[in-house]
């Protein structure tokens, strides 16, 4: 049988599944449409987090990047999981106890304005929008490949994928289809990696071999590793850096995002218990830390696999032979994700840094320049096959890749949805729109989402995991702060936390603008992307920390120039920080 | 709640004090042993790199788990020694 039967066999299999249960468990009423009647055990609910969670940047985009920068990237492991620490903590239980659908609601209720209430809803749909253009920008690569289509057609094919998925059924559906496809994606991505580090260190658990014994070299895999790249040119992998504040400030700007994304936020209003909220975001964490602590190694053993295919007899013997480059190298060709340049002629292929320290041993070479162009987005997908693993492992990474991009997506379509129909229409424009309506408003808003994201995602403004960082730089700045003070202070006004929110995604956009383009346009840039333009070495993505220290502080010097909140406000605060009666709460 | 209690701050005060001894901890493995601290762990090697590396790969996240559980443990037994849990 051939690949391309496998993989449909698989997502297709896959696919069926997801629907099936989707159409078993169809949203009856608004309100399980939004938070599936407030009835989800823990762990169920702390499995459909991680799926809705780990998304394209994680499962497809993450490892590539980690396998490029190393040490450096480590900052997505830290960021995307330390968040939870701060979730569990400083909101999930307190926004449980107030039971609402949405995050804009806390924001309009406890800021008593339907301005706070706007304002919370422009920020969630930025944040939200740049997130999905992400899951496109990694879906895309994924359909292209698994379809054998060129790049944008794989694009397109991936958006009307995920919006008839996302307009079939609401939260309901999506918690149980979800909790399948966290079992997907979590078996696709593990099985390659145990495979993986069996052949290279001899020990079936990836995060173990990661630090053990290279059995071909006899040397630990990591030092192996940075044998073999710097012997190329390229920097060392495991090695410190020198930029750590732009380091503290990537992981940071994510952590904090993490804990202010809606549509993670949104699945702790489904649990019975505050005490559960709690809970769940354990579980939720330990669901996500499989995959967190699989995917380093995915990501140093890939690299190595690679480098060892371009040059099987050693970096210090030639590279190979264009003509007899691997089944695998000619596939993603086909996408335009690998390309190959004979610079100097000699038929084969030159992969190296080709910087001005590497300038002398690349002439002594008779080297031309770096020959093999790999997007990072695609390491992830081809790791089974550089390994030389069996046609169905890569039919499984397939149904994987596809799974996480469309739990999430669908996850965000919802959240921007509900924002746009419950927030904006029923909460100000008109409160007298029917459940009808209401579901109609819905359904055309996330179509609008799709196609905007799917237009930008065709150029986006980084691989999928960093467009996905800028989200959680946007929901840093602009959702956390509120959500935290709202709690924590009872001295923040109306005032101060609309500033606030304002100053802080304000501040943040127009930083991540300069340098990626305005409204992510292609082109329209006022500053080259490169660390030397970047101010005091913050890039874009670690910008969102910043934008946080902002909004906070904003809103509390505007808030202690205003007057106090009015004493049933004041009230409410007090009510969200103790559990008892949280019950009652469901049934608004 | 309202009345505000000597013992509903005194929940509220405990609740603050496990939660900034927790954050302390996630700031610790974090921003400190993976990033800002490497430098001096540099000297315990761990597999082919040092203990830094370690922390920023794996440490940091096996801390996470560990201090959210621990979290959500001591906070319910909290509940309810002040009688503020659900039934």
């Amino acid at each position: 049988m051939s690949q391309f039967a496998i993989n449909i066999i698989f997502v297709g299999g896959s696919f069926l599944l997801y629907i099936l249960i989707a159409i078993w468990a169809k949203a009856g009423s608004t309100k399980d449409f939004y938070v599936a009647g407030g009835g989800v055990h823990p762990v169920t609910n702390g499995m459909a987090i991680g799926a809705d969670w780990m998304s394209a940047a994680s499962f497809i985009s993450m490892a590539g990047l980690i396998a490029a920068g190393g040490y450096a990237n480590s900052t997505f492991l830290m960021g995307w999981t330390g968040g939870y620490v701060l979730l569990a903590m400083l909101l999930a239980p307190y926004l449980r106890k107030f039971g609402k659908f949405t995050v804009p609601e806390f924001i309009g209720d406890r800021f008593y304005s339907k301005n706070a209430r706007l304002v919370a809803v422009i920020c969630l749909i930025v944040a939200s929008v740049t997130y999905v253009i992400g899951q496109m920008a990694g879906a895309g690569v994924a359909f292209s490949r698994f379809l054998e289509v060129d790049a944008t057609l794989g694009l397109i094919i991936a958006a009307v994928v995920v919006f008839m998925y996302a307009v079939m059924g609401g939260m309901k559906g999506i918690t149980y289809t979800q909790v399948a496809q966290y079992c997907v994606l979590i078996i696709a991505y593990t099985i390659p990696a145990v495979f993986i580090s069996l052949q290279l260190t001899g020990n079936p658990l990836p995060p173990l071999g990661l630090f053990s014994t290279h059995a071909d070299s006899g040397l630990p895999i990591l030092e192996k590793l940075n044998q073999v790249i710097t012997d190329l040119g390229f920097n060392s992998y495991t090695a410190d850096i020198d930029n750590k504040l732009n380091m503290v400030l990537f992981t940071l700007s994510l952590m904090i995002g993490t804990a202010g994304l809606p549509h993670v936020i949104i699945r702790f209003f489904t649990v019975p218990k505050v005490a559960d909220a709690r809970w769940s975001a354990g579980w939720a964490l330990v669901f996500i830390a499989l995959l967190y602590l699989t995917a380093p190694a995915v990501a140093s053993m890939a690299r190595l696999n690679l480098m060892t295919t371009i040059y099987p007899d050693g970096t210090d013997a030639a590279p190979i032979l264009y003509e007899e480059r691997p089944n695998w190298v000619k596939e993603w060709e086909v996408t335009g994700l690998i390309q190959f340049e004979d610079k100097n002629n000699d038929g084969r292929i030159q992969h190296y840094n080709a910087s001005e320290s590497f300038q002398a041993e690349a002439d002594a070479r008779g080297w031309a320049g770096n020959e093999l162009t790999v997007n990072r987005d695609i390491l992830v997908l081809a790791n089974p096959e550089i390994a030389n693993l069996p046609g169905w492992v890569i039919g499984l990474i397939a149904a994987g890749g596809l799974a996480a991009a469309l739990s999430t997506a669908a996850g965000l379509l919802l959240a921007i949805s509900s924002a746009v129909s419950h927030d904006l229409i029923k909460g100000s424009i008109n409160p007298n729109i029917t459940e009808k309506g209401e579901l109609l408003a819905a359904r055309i808003s996330m179509a609008v989402a799709i196609v905007v994201a799917t237009w930008l995602g065709a150029n986006p403004p980084g691989f999928a995991a960093q467009v996905v960082a800028l989200a959680f730089g946007i929901a840093a700045a602009s959702l956390f702060p509120a959500l935290m003070m709202g709690i924590f202070s009872k001295r923040v006004n109306n005032t101060g936390a609309i500033s606030g929110m304002l100053c802080g995604l304000a501040f943040t956009l127009v930083y991540i603008f300069v340098y990626k383009g305005w409204l992510f346009i292609p082109g329209t840039n006022n500053l080259p992307d490169t660390p030397e333009n970047w101010v005091l070495g913050i890039s874009p993505l670690s910008i969102g920390a910043v934008g946080a220290i902002v909004n906070f502080a904003v809103a509390f010097v505007v808030s202690n120039a205003t007057e106090e909140p009015p004493v049933e406000i004041q009230e409410l605060v007090e009510s969200v920080r103790y559990p008892r009666g949280a019950g009652q709460a469901q049934d608004h | 709640m309202s009345g505000h209690s000597y013992d509903a701050e005194n929940y509220w005060k405990a609740n603050l004090r496990l939660i900034f001894g927790s954050l302390i901890v996630w700031a610790l493995v974090s921003y400190g042993c993976a990033i800002l601290l490497r430098p001096m762990l540099a000297g315990i090697s761990v597999g082919g790199t040092d203990l830094g590396f370690w922390f920023a790969q794996q440490g940091s996240i096996l801390t996470f788990i560990a201090l959210i559980f621990h979290y959500a443990w001591r906070m319910n037994k909290i509940d309810e020694k002040f009688g503020v849990h659900e039934e």
